[in-house]
């Protein structure tokens, strides 16, 4: 009970750390290409009727109606509410990933401490951002994408898989297991990304190209203070459960 | 080393072998869990609260 309760408030000291930074950096960052994006979002659609009685061709001149999306706050209660929503999710995905971390850490069962926790973090950023990303790049809102679940579904195969092989690569001693996992990392950009048949986004490109840059830079920030923090507050943990060589010489002494 | 301290030793060592693999199953539950209503989960009201941070973080959003 006392490593849960020790491995959970690591979690949640590193995810309120890492989460607290990632929300200083996104109002500066991403944010206000959110907001900027939102403007594009078409918001009502031309009605099919009406394009029909106009005729085809005075509805193709004037195309979609673009509007304010309906997310950009007018007010500053809006405001003040939306950033506070983005950061409570951002606490959240911050804890939701210090457990996940905490977890790989704790069974790889090897010496920790912030340095390493950094390494340990990279890995992270590498899994659940860089690898998605080589396939789905950062979305604004108001850009073409295929089906939502597919696109998750492509974003969890592509994070798991370069997890896997990377936790293979470090830890296994089969090279069976090393190949499976690389092969799993590998696939999903194999197969392919869900992408739209074509892509007319609405979002201009210039802002579409910032945003990625913009997203991947916070979410290596946010890795390496998770990363760190992990690994300080969890290196007690590791040493603790340390007396593993003990394990290996067992079946003798038994 | 003794025989009696390469036991003592080892049935610590399988013992904390064991509450580490509680602890680890118990964090990726509710780290599964978090990251699931936080990256993934449609209900309009959960997608509205955590929508500009899922496109910051690169999470399928729309």
């Amino acid at each position: 009970m006392d490593l849960i309760r020790r491995l959970f408030t690591a979690a949640l000291v590193a995810g309120v750390l890492s989460g607290t930074a990632a929300s200083v950096v996104q109002q500066a960052t991403t944010v206000p290409l959110i907001l900027e994006a939102e403007k594009y979002e078409v918001v009502t659609p031309p009605p099919a009727t009406a394009a029909t009685a106009a005729g085809p061709a005075e509805a193709h001149q004037h195309g979609p109606v673009r509007e304010v999306g309906e997310g950009v706050p007018t007010t500053l209660d809006e405001a003040m509410q939306r950033i506070g929503l983005t950061i409570a999710a951002n606490l959240i995905t911050g804890v939701a990933y210090a457990l996940l971390l905490g977890a790989a850490i704790l069974l790889a069962g090897r010496p920790v401490d912030a340095r390493r926790g950094l390494v340990w973090g990279m890995g992270g950023f590498i899994a659940v951002s860089l690898a998605p990303s080589f396939g789905l790049p950062p979305e604004l809102p108001g850009m073409a994408g295929a089906e939502l679940e597919l696109r998750q579904f492509w974003w969890l195969s592509a994070a798991a898989g370069a997890g896997a092989a990377m936790l293979a690569l470090a830890f296994a001693r089969n090279r069976l297991v090393i190949v499976a996992a690389v092969l799993a990392a590998a696939l999903p950009h194999l197969i392919g990304a869900p992408h739209p048949e074509s892509a007319e986004g609405a979002v201009p490109p210039e802002l579409a190209a910032r945003f990625v840059a913009a997203s991947l830079g916070g979410a290596a920030l946010f890795w390496a203070i998770l990363g760190s923090v992990c690994g300080w507050l969890i290196s007690g943990l590791v040493t603790s459960a340390e007396s593993r060589p003990a394990l290996r010489v067992q079946p003798g002494a038994r | 080393m003794t025989t009696h301290s390469i036991h003592t030793a080892g049935a610590s060592a399988s013992r904390s072998a064991a509450q580490t693999a509680v602890a680890a199953f118990a964090a990726i539950l509710l780290g599964s869990f978090l990251l699931y209503g936080v990256g993934f989960a449609q209900p309009q009201q959960i997608h509205d609260a955590a929508h500009d941070a899922r496109h910051s973080f690169a999470f399928p959003c729309h």
